[in-house]
């Protein structure tokens, strides 16, 4: 939620006036100008890295796109400058897209890994093709000009590239405030939550990707035109490296971060070039041991970066404003409810192996719709495992699912969401750094539709109202609506799953997967935590439930299903499964 | 290109393959141990070479006030670390480790490297100043850090690598250095010239494979090693101290770097930014290995190095280009592989 704050305009009217400041040194204006080149790449680095838990070593070759793009163009083929930056940013996206549908299929640390080998091959590639004027680079770039004044001078090109940083500031700052934006955020929680919402990580790590491309390229345009010449060498892994510890150092979460990050190290590193070589008594690049030195240091002590720890002061006085009361926006548009008693969930001979360890064993069982069925069993009979093959973040080996007269077996997780299936995780998986609403929202992601263009352009205002009007109905039924602007991992972990259980009903759901929803919960908890599941049955949401609390299921449940070691062991109702021989055996050994 | 130009080819590529496959190990080594993606090994590689270079011509290398230097600092980092529960013993233990052995070591080159006692000597110098770098690394950026996630850890170790290639240009100067060659013999095995130094990398490298292994096997620290790596909770729980297991690793991982360096410093001139792709060379290797199969990661760093020597032949310019583009068909096969929703730490 946007809240006008006085601090950026202040600091929007001091960058105004600092090239004005009598007796400023020039090379000062000059220094702002690099600062805020990098600045928009390490903003870029928010996005992708910060935000999106997705780390880059190759941002310097992204930056290389853009100022290659615009040196080509203008000095062989004449185009004008102008011209060629749309031109830069649609090569770079078109590149950064294909790049990414590659690399960012990997994994964890193999993606860093993946980046580094690019920066270092775009680097050998410029260095020795002809194409590219090898080392030497391209010379002869015309300088930008607006209204026939041409912006040679970095005093004249500060005011460019302020308006450069402010959009790019503005326009990041709107995208994590948004639908697309919350999908990002939602990557750092781990895929498989996201894509239970209904969340395609892939194409959001994608889009992360190609915006922080693009940034860089932005600022690659700038650059190109400011230098008047390029080469390979700026654009090295050392540079993406810098661009890192930029983003480290002020604050990757945090955009303002970035502005700061980029200024601390362009000024260390720029009076460091001075004073390092003085004292070893040669020339050379001293400045890296500082670099490194800090950048450990920085992940030591305060891997959040320094924006966090200059603004905390101010923090605190914000967040005990309260927010503007929510005006009533039209609510978002319902699934069709099934008819109860209708057939909703068939599971039909399902099984999962791993290695030799049959984990679920040959498993039939159905849900009809407005139904409450327990899955019960000791630990390790395959309940999770079973969770996960009905909603699709395990593929099973054998076996069938029909989830709402579709064949669903084998189908990811967001599409299986996406029909009206939404789930709960035994662990906890909240997004630690979100408040409780903005969680909660991530589960109405498949309500929404705003694509990222009108995220950045504020134009998807109405239906975020929409979105969180959602969000707060959903805490209010479940008792949290009170905690709603914490952070989520601050609440006590029984109140996290129901903030779960609230995620998963943003979805609109027709069936809800609740896998140990009552643990950790006080005893008038679970009574209303019982009343509000049996008021959705009511409603004709089915919902299945994997739980330890005998009390919980019995006076709530149906229908309970029994597993052991993989293996359905007896279904019925409560109090027949209560008399069951086999059952008992299953829980409490065989009667000597 | 005719057949003995290639096997000549083949000869250089399977020679610094075998370097980059003890690179290889040692990164799958310590990532394993420590979740750290060892990017400063290169500099190891780099140290070494420029420590022996300098060690030959009768010098007292900087490298050896750097030992110093970094045990103290490991030294002060060990106490913060076990600040609530050091006890008498532990101390005189960590200032043994951190003090004590790097002033021996400085006290042993100063005493020796005038003296010129010849290659074998002065390699066993050079490895003993190197060596120990590598525990008072993990001590200094990475036990502080050994709850991060992964990715926290390498961009720790990219500023770790930062830091020593910044001090190795500080030691060495900018110029690069060669090393005098274990043997000038060579040998015809059929149409190939075999050189002495190209037996030698292999050798030593193989010796080291199988020492490794047998290390791993047979002795309790090479156990407890792969205990940690497959389950560092676990190991914890029967009575293995993590830390430990990730010192011994970097101590390995130094080791090796070291090695490697003295390994090809007769073949190519070393510059202090050298270790960087030769590391990374390592790393490609170990990537497709899946960083975690050691015979895979050996077999991966001899394609590498025999790639990369057909590649300089064909097309000198774009080597560099062609070894590190490898890694994406691979990477790209393993990720087609492992095709579901994967959950990262």
């Amino acid at each position: 939620m946007p809240r006008l704050s006085i601090a950026p305009l202040i600091a929007l009217a001091a960058a105004l006036v600092f090239p004005a400041i009598p007796g400023l040194p020039p090379f000062w204006v000059t220094l702002a100008d690099y600062i805020g080149l990098y600045a928009i790449v390490a903003i870029g680095l928010v996005v992708l890295t910060g935000v999106g838990g997705l780390t880059s070593f190759g941002q310097a070759m992204f930056v290389g796109f853009g100022a290659y793009t615009t040196a080509i163009l203008t000095t062989r083929y004449g185009v004008s400058p102008w011209a060629t930056l749309p031109i830069a940013i649609l090569i770079t996206a078109v590149l950064a897209f294909l790049i990414g549908a590659i690399t960012l299929r990997l994994s964890g640390h193999y993606l860093p890994v993946g980046t580094i080998a690019w920066n270092i091959s775009f680097y050998y590639i410029t260095g020795n093709l002809d194409f590219f004027r090898r080392y030497d680079g391209i010379s002869g770039i015309p300088p930008l000009s607006i209204a026939g004044i041409s912006l040679i001078d970095s005093a004249k090109l500060y005011y460019l590239i302020l308006i450069a940083v402010v959009l790019s500031i503005v326009a990041t700052q709107n995208l994590l405030d948004s639908r697309i934006g919350r999908a990002i955020r939602a990557l750092r929680g781990g895929a498989v939550a996201a894509e239970s919402c209904g969340v395609d990580t892939s194409s959001a790590k994608i889009f992360a990707f190609v915006y922080a491309a693009v940034l860089a390229a932005v600022s690659g345009w700038l650059y190109a035109h400011m230098q008047r010449a390029v080469n390979p060498s700026p654009f090295n892994i050392e540079a993406s490296i810098e661009y890192l510890l930029m983003a480290v150092v002020g604050g990757a979460g945090h955009v303002w971060g970035a502005l700061l990050g980029a200024g601390i190290v362009t000024i260390i590193k720029d009076q460091l070039q001075d004073l390092l070589p003085k004292l070893v008594g040669q020339q050379g690049n001293y400045e890296i041991i500082v670099f490194g030195v800090i950048l450990v240091a920085m992940l030591q002590t305060a891997p959040d970066g320094l924006w966090p720890l200059i603004t905390r002061p101010f923090r605190r006085r914000a967040e005990a404003r309260p927010r503007p009361a929510p005006t009533a926006v039209e609510p978002l548009l319902r699934r069709e409810v099934p008819q109860r008693g209708a057939p909703l969930l068939e599971v039909k001979a399902l099984r999962k192996t791993y290695g030799g360890l049959v984990a679920v064993n040959d498993i039939d069982f159905s849900v009809a719709a407005g139904e409450i069925v327990s899955l019960i069993g000791p630990n390790g009979a395959g309940k999770t495992t079973t969770f996960n093959l009905i909603t699709g973040i395990e593929r099973p080996s054998a076996g069938a699912v029909r989830f709402a007269e579709r064949e669903t077996t084998g189908l990811p997780a967001r599409l299986i969401a996406r029909l009206g299936l939404a789930r709960t995780f035994q662990h906890v998986r909240l997004i630690a750094g979100m408040s409780v609403i903005d969680n909660v929202a991530i589960g109405a992601h498949l309500r929404g539709h705003a694509n990222a263009i009108s995220g950045i352009a504020r134009l998807d205002r109405a239906e975020e109202a929409r979105l969180f009007q959602e969000a707060r109905r959903q805490l209010e039924r479940v008792g949290l609506l009170g905690e709603a602007e914490k952070p989520a991992t601050s609440l006590a972990l029984g109140q996290q799953r129901i903030v779960e259980i609230a995620r998963a009903l943003c979805l609109d759901p027709s069936f809800l997967l609740l896998d140990e929803p009552a643990a950790g919960l006080r005893h008038q908890e679970k009574a209303a935590l019982a009343a509000l599941l049996r008021k959705l049955g009511d409603e004709g949401v089915a919902i299945l439930l994997v739980e330890h609390d005998m009390d919980f299921v019995m006076g709530l449940c149906q229908r309970v299903i029994v597993m052991n070691f993989g293996s359905k062991l007896a279904e019925g109702t409560p109090a027949a499964i209560g008399r069951d021989p086999a059952v008992v055996e299953a829980y409490l050994g065989a009667v000597a | 290109m005719d057949l003995s130009i290639f096997l000549i080819l083949v000869q250089d590529g399977i020679t610094s393959g075998a370097i980059y496959a003890l690179l290889a190990l040692s990164l799958v080594l310590v990532f394993t141990v420590t979740r750290v993606i060892f990017i400063p090994q290169g500099e190891f590689v780099a140290y070494g070479t420029l420590t022996m270079a300098t060690l030959e011509m009768g010098e007292v290398p900087t490298t050896a006030y750097l030992v110093v230097a970094l045990g103290v600092l490991a030294g002060i980092a060990g106490m913060l670390t076990e600040r609530r529960v050091i006890t008498t013993r532990r101390l005189a233990l960590i200032l043994a480790e951190t003090v004590l052995l790097p002033l021996l070591i400085l006290a042993a080159t100063a005493l020796l490297a005038p003296r010129k006692l010849g290659l074998p000597v002065e390699m066993l110098l050079a490895l003993a100043i190197v060596t120990p770098m590598g525990p008072y690394v993990y001590r200094i950026a990475f036990r502080p850090l050994a709850d991060a996630p992964t990715l926290v850890l390498l961009i720790a170790a990219v500023g770790v690598h930062l830091a020593l290639t910044g001090l190795g240009l500080v030691f060495f100067g900018a110029e690069g250095s060669r090393t005098t060659s274990f043997s000038d013999l060579s040998m015809t095995l059929g149409p190939v010239l075999v050189s002495g130094q190209s037996l030698w990398v292999i050798g030593a490298s193989a010796a080291l494979v199988v020492g490794l292994f047998l290390v791993f096997d047979f002795s309790l620290i090479g156990k407890a090693l792969r205990a940690t790596a497959v389950n560092r909770l676990g190991a914890r729980l029967v009575g293995i101290e993590p830390a430990l297991s990730g010192r011994i690793a970097f101590g390995i991982a130094a080791f090796i770097g070291a090695l490697s360096g003295l390994l090809i410093g007769p073949l190519t001139t070393v510059y202090y930014d050298s270790g960087f792709l030769i590391g990374l060379k390592g790393f490609v290797a170990a990537i497709i290995a899946g960083l975690v199969s050691y015979p895979g990661a050996a077999l991966a760093a001899l394609l590498i190095g025999v790639v990369e020597s057909l590649a300089s032949f064909e097309a000198s310019a774009f080597k560099e280009v062609i070894v590190f583009m490898v890694i994406i068909p691979v990477l790209l096969w393993r990720s087609l592989l492992h095709a579901g929703i994967e959950e990262e730490e």
